[in-house]
């Protein structure tokens, strides 16, 4: 009756390793790797020298985590909320990071704003153009077909999804457009 | 200035914005000479990464040039040629008094679950990135580091994170001399990470991934042996049986929310947005490692919920250690072993594209086109 032995029958034969593969076990003492501890002795990084870092100003209204006992003192401002997307943004900010609708409400305003921008980019004489944006002409230009075709690849199976998430609502839109300009001319005609 | 800017899913474009300022007395305002796109931009790109807001700059690997200073930095002067770690972060907080570079809390007031990260949503704080001419590096007296003159510029911009990072991965795992060491995915993480496991001290190192180019390279680069899962009807049972059906001693999970292998999983975590990432190289990585074993996790996921068989992790006794990298934590160890030569970072580097073309750089580095591994992008002129 075969049974597991307490080795393994296969260990691998590391004796050509060092000769083949460059800087093979310089780090193989597990105490003297950079990671190692997790945790270093208490103490402040290299390169501090402040007790407590300053408050960068421009705080008012800066959205925070509500697990943070105070806005932190240092922080990002490459694009601050605003329109609707921000009021749906400032919603998901009641609820803690734990909360599945923090996220999920933080997901639908970045759908909300990817719409906003794409309105204003009409507004600002700056269209957004579905095609430069996406980048697709490397399809052309790097191997777009040959990349894929003949490929054991296992994303073949859904690139399809890809087309339709990004041209679905653009194609939408237009037909939900050319309905809407219809309907207003045939209800101009009729008066 | 140009910089990318993104638009919504799956689009990005150059545009005019104002070149950022001095807002902390700490900052250095930096002018951009390399940066890449890196896999993790990808799930920001694809609009999987809550609260990334159209009109971010991505881009948290890049190296450049300090063009002005903050009042009280002391460490860096104008002109100084810098390396930057993704990592933003004070270097006083309980956490980086603590070496937790990557979790500060004093950077970060959009979630207290992540550090600050450049370019990365405001998940990660809402910092523009260096995928533009122009960025602001906050904390200038303790992230950056000024590069070294022997060191190749490339190589300077992969220590940023891709490299640190799969590095770090390989320490996550815990190899001991002798181990077999399973990475799955051959992105430029996973490349790194096989090629650390042997300075580890690793007996094999096995790379798992679905695009032959990339097994090709891992072959190549990191010494690896390599199966394409896409050929294996159950690629954790293959691996079972050429790890004498015990499994391996250590699994890396490189591949983090994109995983494919799974339609289900993939499409509702990267399509749908239904969960944090699609956790197929994680399940696989429980699945496939032996009992008792380790589990390291550096691919990235996001703050959702992930169908990730806890089950199965904690029946088998594993230990799961992960976190986004302390990268300047790595640095000194790793600039010896490049000067060393014991690996040279941009042997993986396949495409040099100008800022003002990323928006194809983006897509082809989504779409895996033409043997695409690691893109980085030039400054023009």
């Amino acid at each position: 009756m075969p049974a597991y032995p307490a080795d393994r029958p296969n260990d691998p034969d590391t004796s050509a390793l060092v000769e083949r593969i460059p800087g093979w076990g310089v780090d193989a003492d597990p105490a003297d790797r950079p990671a190692v501890p997790k945790e270093l002795p208490v103490g402040p990084a290299p390169g501090v020298h402040w007790q407590v870092p300053e408050e960068q100003p421009g705080r008012e209204g800066r959205e925070r985590s509500n697990e943070h006992a105070f806005l932190p003192p240092v922080f990002g401002t490459s694009t601050p909320m605003g329109g609707l997307s921000g009021i749906v943004r400032r919603r998901a900010y009641r609820f803690s990071e734990a909360r599945a609708a923090h996220w999920l409400i933080l997901l639908a305003a970045d759908r909300v704003a990817a719409t906003e921008a794409h309105v204003r980019s009409f507004a600002e004489g700056r269209p957004d153009n579905p095609i430069t944006e996406t980048g697709v002409k490397a399809e052309l230009t790097h191997h777009g077909w040959s990349s894929r075709v003949g490929a054991k690849r296992a994303d073949n199976n859904h690139a399809w999804i890809d087309p339709i998430l990004v041209g679905g609502p653009w194609v939408a839109a237009t037909v939900v457009a050319g309905l809407a300009g219809r309907a207003a001319v045939r209800g101009a005609r009729r008066r | 200035m140009r910089a990318m800017v993104y638009r919504g899913p799956y689009k990005v474009r150059v545009e005019e914005k104002p070149v950022p300022r001095i807002e902390h007395p700490n900052d250095a305002i930096v002018r951009v000479t390399h940066a890449a796109i890196c896999g993790s931009d990808l799930h920001l790109y694809h609009g999987m990464m809550p609260d990334t807001r159209p009109g971010m700059t991505f881009g948290h690997e890049f190296i450049g040039v300090v063009e002005k200073v903050g009042g009280s930095v002391r460490n860096l002067r104008v002109g100084d040629r810098v390396m930057v770690p993704f990592n933003v972060y004070c270097g006083t907080c309980y956490f980086c008094a603590r070496g937790l570079y990557s979790n500060c809390h004093n950077v970060n007031p959009n979630a207290t679950a992540v550090g600050g990260i450049y370019g990365y949503s405001h998940t990660c704080g809402g910092y523009d990135g260096g995928q533009a001419e122009f960025v602001r590096v906050p904390f200038a007296d303790v992230g950056p580091s000024v590069i070294p003159e022997w060191m190749d510029p490339e190589d300077a911009l992969l220590l940023t994170d891709a490299l640190a990072t799969g590095y770090f991965g390989a320490q996550l795992a815990d190899i001991r001399p002798g181990e077999t060491v399973i990475v799955f995915g051959a992105g430029p993480v996973g490349l790194y990470a096989a090629r650390s496991a042997w300075f580890m001290g690793a007996g094999r190192v096995i790379v798992i991934d679905h695009l032959e180019y990339r097994l090709e390279k891992a072959r190549s680069f990191a010494f690896a042996e390599t199966y394409n899962f896409a050929e294996y009807d159950d690629i954790v049972v293959h691996l079972k049986n050429i790890t004498d059906n015990i499994g391996a001693d250590r699994v890396i999970d490189a591949v983090g929310a994109e995983a494919d292998g799974n339609f289900l999983q993939h499409v509702t975590a990267a399509k749908l947005k239904l969960q944090g990432g699609s956790p197929v190289a994680l399940n696989w990585a429980i699945d496939s490692v032996r009992k008792g074993g380790t589990v390291s996790v550096m691919g990235a996921y996001g703050p959702i919920f992930s169908a990730v068989k806890f089950g199965d992790a904690l029946n088998k006794g594993l230990t799961i250690n992960m976190n986004q990298c302390p990268v300047k934590r790595q640095w000194p160890r790793l600039f010896d072993h490049i000067r060393n030569g014991y690996l040279k970072p941009n042997d993986i580097v396949t495409h040099r594209i100008p800022l003002e073309h990323i928006a194809e750089g983006y897509h082809i580095f989504s779409s895996k086109l033409d043997g695409c591994v690691k893109p980085i992008i030039v400054a023009e002129g």
